[in-house]
């Protein structure tokens, strides 16, 4: 809630800043600038590159100051858990009437850091409560039995926090954090927690960056993220080039012929909507959890797609065209040939960038159900073990590679179907 | 016999619903080889089903079709088809889209190259032939269907409102460029227009047919055409015959579409 604040402050921040003193640094193309009406006219809306740069600066900036990273200033931080020499004195009430006070010393330290008991030498030992020194690591609490505080713990009873009052199941805020006593009258003591993530949760940048960089060239458990990564790449190309291979020609079957397209439109059009991943259990029971497995299971993923994007490719043939060749004196095979998978290309190039798209999402999932190795492997494997920074990796890397399948698939587009939406 | 008889062609195409539709009744025609006909009327007279017909992409009812001693059963290279527009291939450059009927036909490279560099000049596209063919203005891509269906070298042919998407300027530059086609290469043609105009300038003959059942109305004989070979449109414009068949044209499509729209209203009513 409170990122979500932040985040909202910093978009209106930044969009008041930019407001006042964008104006100069904004290029508007000549024409643009002549407009007067830009509200509604989506033609002039450009894409502010200012704020893209700051909208991925400030979510690293809140990732850093929610996590301490050593990468932004500490002045942006928010407040971490405490961490230094704290403690508390408690009064003590025996049945008699006689009350006594003891001190309880805790040193909040960092998560892994080897510490010494603060020391209470200083302090004199008198009565039935005693002193109490205790370590605690970042975002714990330590539990202080009553046994060790009181001489007598049937009889007496800790009454008292810094001289506020305090009964079982009560709890008593002291400088620092917070007291606890549960019912049988022992105190757990907890150091404020902060507002910065634990790393089980959240790992800071830095540490993500340098998991990212021992997983090159160390890996995990033995295996490199580029054999994670290229065994899951592999899959999906496998799995969508066999796709390809039977659903192309399977689409133009259906696009050119009633007996195909009456056969399979039932197969084609109840398969479509079934998510790949509803898919897993039967391929597993029936392939195992092998690459026969998961490439069978990538290649039903493409099937479809590509089938059906072959079939409106074919569809989508203006009838002028085929017209046309006929009567320039083509054959049916020189018309398929010249005409109808020219034409169809744009259809099929739009279907396998969905078809992609639906395969790399789906290779990462299958491979969090079974697998040895691969991108989606390497996360759930590291979740178990509660490594949120190799999970975050491969989070990362998962929708990085993602994006640049598309973008290769666009730029290949682009270059082998120039006519796209030209005809 | 040569030339294209068009032989008592009745095409009718029956509804889902029972009912039918007589989209053309009786149509007669007699083109000699190198004739020039413009073919006009209201829409749903059956002028774009004849001409489907000829090409051979329908098959009529009853009636048939010849050309030069042969009967027509389906598309060949022998009739020749210039669309409206979008019958270009968009994946092919411009020379490509023109020697594409030789190609299919298996012609030598060199050969059809000649054909192709011949043709290129004659519409004019010699500085365009390497570009792709949705780089070119609406005109630009007419010259090359133009060239296309020449570079086939067809007996017949067949022009679907082949300048109906072009603007007023480039049409009347185009209108003057199939004229000149006409007469150098002395192809027999049938052109399909909207345009009363475009009809009469460009028709040597001039067809004005009538809907509901589609038939001929009336057929002109027009000394336009031989007037505008090589010469300014304009000026054939002017002619005084020209603006009275003008109007008696313009009346006469009146007409039928009032009495289309009377009809409809009639019925329902």
């Amino acid at each position: 809630m409170i990122i979500l604040g932040m985040y909202i402050l910093i978009f209106a921040i930044a969009a008041l800043i930019w407001a006042i003193v964008g104006a100069p640094f904004v290029k508007k193309d000549p024409f643009t600038a002549l407009k007067t009406v830009t509200f509604g006219d989506e033609s002039a809306i450009r894409s502010n590159r200012f704020a893209s740069v700051i909208s991925v600066i400030s979510i690293f900036v809140i990732w850093g100051s929610f996590t301490g990273s050593t990468l932004i200033p500490s002045f942006l931080h928010v407040p971490g858990p405490f961490q230094g020499d704290t403690g508390f004195t408690y009064e003590a009430t025996a049945p008699d009437g006689t009350k006594d006070t003891g001190t309880v010393r805790a040193l909040a330290h960092p998560v892994g850091a080897v510490v010494e008991l603060p020391s209470l030498d200083d302090l004199e030992e008198s009565g039935f409560a005693k002193n109490f020194a205790t370590t605690i690591p970042a975002y714990r609490a330590s539990t202080i039995i009553a046994g060790k505080l009181l001489e007598d713990r049937k009889v007496q009873k800790i009454t008292s926090i810094n001289g506020i009052p305090i009964a079982p199941e009560g709890a008593v805020d002291i400088e620092n954090g917070q007291v606890r006593m549960n019912a049988k009258g022992s105190l757990t003591f907890e150091p404020e927690q902060g507002m910065q993530m634990a790393e089980q949760f959240l790992p800071a940048p830095e540490k993500v960056g340098k998991r990212f960089i021992s997983l090159i060239f160390d890996g995990y458990q033995n295996v490199t993220l580029f054999e994670h990564l290229g065994l899951s790449l592999f899959r999906v190309l496998v799995g969508f080039l066999l796709g390809c291979l039977v659903g192309i020609p399977l689409g133009y079957a259906m696009g050119l012929n009633g007996w195909f397209r009456g056969w399979f439109d039932p197969i084609v059009e109840f398969m479509r909507p079934v998510p790949p991943l509803a898919l897993i259990p039967l391929i597993i029971i029936w392939l195992g959890i092998w690459e026969t497995g998961k490439i069978s299971l990538l290649f039903l993923a493409a099937l479809w797609i590509m089938a059906i994007a072959a079939r409106s490719g074919v569809s989508g043939v203006r009838i002028s065209k085929v017209h046309a060749a006929y009567s320039l004196g083509a054959s049916k095979w020189q018309i398929l040939k010249n005409v109808i998978v020219p034409n169809s290309l744009p259809d099929i190039f739009t279907g396998a960038r969905v078809a992609m798209g639906v395969c790399w999402g789906t290779v990462v999932a299958a491979e969090l159900v079974a697998a040895q190795k691969g991108a989606g492997k390497m996360i759930i494997e590291a979740s178990k073990f509660s490594l949120t920074d190799i999970v975050i990796v491969g989070i990362l890397l998962i929708g990085v590679v993602g994006f640049g399948i598309d973008i290769l698939m666009r730029i290949l587009e682009k270059w082998l179907i120039p006519w796209k939406g030209k005809g | 016999m040569s030339g294209l008889q068009i032989d008592d062609i009745s095409m009718r195409f029956d509804l889902p619903n029972g009912s039918h539709v007589q989209a053309l009744q009786n149509v007669s025609l007699d083109l000699k080889n190198g004739e020039l006909m413009s073919v006009l009327g209201p829409s749903g007279c059956g002028k774009t089903t004849l001409l489907n017909i000829v090409a051979g992409f329908l098959k009529q009812t009853s009636g048939k079709i010849v050309l030069n001693d042969k009967q027509v059963v389906g598309p060949s290279a022998d009739r020749g088809m210039v669309f409206q527009q979008g019958a270009l291939f968009e994946w092919m450059s411009v020379r490509k889209n023109v020697s594409f009927g030789p190609d299919m036909k298996g012609m030598p490279k060199a050969q059809s190259n000649e054909i192709v560099e011949h043709l290129l000049d004659v519409v004019g596209l010699q500085d365009f032939k390497d570009k792709a063919v949705y780089e070119l203005s609406g005109g630009m891509q007419q010259r090359v269907a133009l060239a296309r269906c020449l570079a086939n070298d067809p007996d017949v042919i067949l022009m679907d409102e082949p300048l109906g998407a072009l603007d007023a300027l480039t049409r009347e530059k185009m209108q003057g460029l199939v004229l000149k086609l006409w007469k150098e290469t002395g192809k027999t043609i049938i052109l399909i227009t909207h345009s009363v105009e475009e009809a009469l300038l460009l028709g040597e003959r001039l067809l004005v047919m009538a809907p509901r059942p589609g038939r001929i109305h009336k057929e002109y004989r027009l000394p336009f055409a031989e007037m505008g070979v090589g010469a300014d449109l304009r000026e054939v414009k002017k002619h005084p015959d020209y603006n009275t068949t003008r109007e008696e044209i313009l009346a006469m499509i009146w007409d039928m579409e009032e009495e289309i729209m009377g009809r409809t209203e009639e019925s329902a009513a």
